[in-house]
């Protein structure tokens, strides 16, 4: 089973990559940015086929590896 | 006393820290592949180097964090056993649980790489025993992602328990402003655990034990540790 996983910081926690990123959309003349905000995806394959199982592994993967729970949120997609 | 050092793919500082170990407790610190599962027999201090473990890949210090020898530096730890981790591995201790917090990208993005000076928060412990609490030292910082963070109930906790080590100062010890290099909350350059056996801070005083590389302020700590087992 296919799956995606997206960590993003939590809000408030001060993201400076975002910022310097959003600055330079801005420099760039994009219209419209109000913020920018940087995160990470993993795209996962999955080896169970059974869905409670899989979201299980990658609740555990994220809650071990993936996200640090201290300043980042995740989100699981399958 | 016995030491040993962890080796992690990437890491760089490994020398410097066995070096400043030998000198300090007259000993060569054992050596330590990450994939090992134990501390050598009677390990009294187990040191973390800088570096960049893993190539910094997902979050600097999170696979190291959970590499297999880490099992046994916690168990050392909640032992009571000493742990020292410099820079990348002040980020290791806190990606493996032992410290709390995260040190994120630099407020200004920049690798920083200069002398800096630190106020030694106190002198009861056994890293900081041959310094004086209040004192100014100067050491050597080196780390893209030293920007200490952690939610409020935890600064507070830090704070209240005295459990902050180091701060960011200038020469004469005043605190913010250009004197934090990294945007780090309250100064913060070091922080021990509860019990004051861990201790993990961003700048290299490793680097600082011989007057042909500019000073020896850095000395102070692992004359401290020598003489605390």
């Amino acid at each position: 089973m296919k799956a995606r996983v997206t960590v993003t910081l939590k809000p408030g926690v001060l993201d400076p990559q975002g910022k310097a990123i959003e600055g330079a959309l801005k420099s760039l003349g994009v219209a419209g940015v109000a913020s920018v905000r940087q995160g990470k995806v993993f795209d996962i394959e999955m080896e169970a086929a059974d869905r409670a199982q899989v979201e299980a592994g990658l609740r555990a993967a994220c809650e071990k590896l993936l996200a640090n729970t201290v300043i980042e949120n995740y989100r699981i997609d399958l | 006393m016995k030491t040993a050092v962890i080796l992690f793919p990437g890491s760089n500082r490994e020398g410097d820290m066995a070096r400043a170990l030998a000198r300090a407790t007259g000993r060569a610190p054992a050596v330590v592949w990450h994939a090992e599962r134990d501390l050598p027999p009677g390990t009294d201090l187990v040191a973390l180097p800088g570096g960049f473990s893993y190539g910094d890949y997902l979050r600097c210090g999170a696979i190291a964090g959970r590499a297999p020898i880490m099992d046994a530096v916690r168990a050392h730890a909640v032992r009571g056993g000493l742990a020292l981790g410099v820079c990348n591995g002040f980020q290791i201790l806190c990606e493996s649980g032992l410290l709390p917090g995260v040190l994120m990208r630099n407020a200004n993005l920049r690798f920083v790489c200069r002398m800096q000076h630190l106020r030694v928060e106190r002198a009861d412990t056994a890293f900081t025993r041959r310094y004086e609490k209040g004192q100014v030292i100067k050491v050597a910082i080196a780390h893209g992602e030293g920007n200490y963070e952690a939610d409020d109930p935890t600064i507070e906790r830090l704070e209240g328990e005295g459990l902050v080590a180091f701060r960011y100062c200038d020469g004469a010890g005043r605190l913010g402003g250009d004197a934090n290099p990294n945007g780090s909350r309250n100064d913060i350059a070091g922080i021990y655990s509860e019990k004051k056996n861990v201790l993990g801070l961003m700048p290299h005083p490793e680097n600082l034990i011989d007057p042909l590389v500019g000073g020896i302020d850095g000395r102070g700590l692992f004359e401290s540790l020598a003489g605390a087992a």
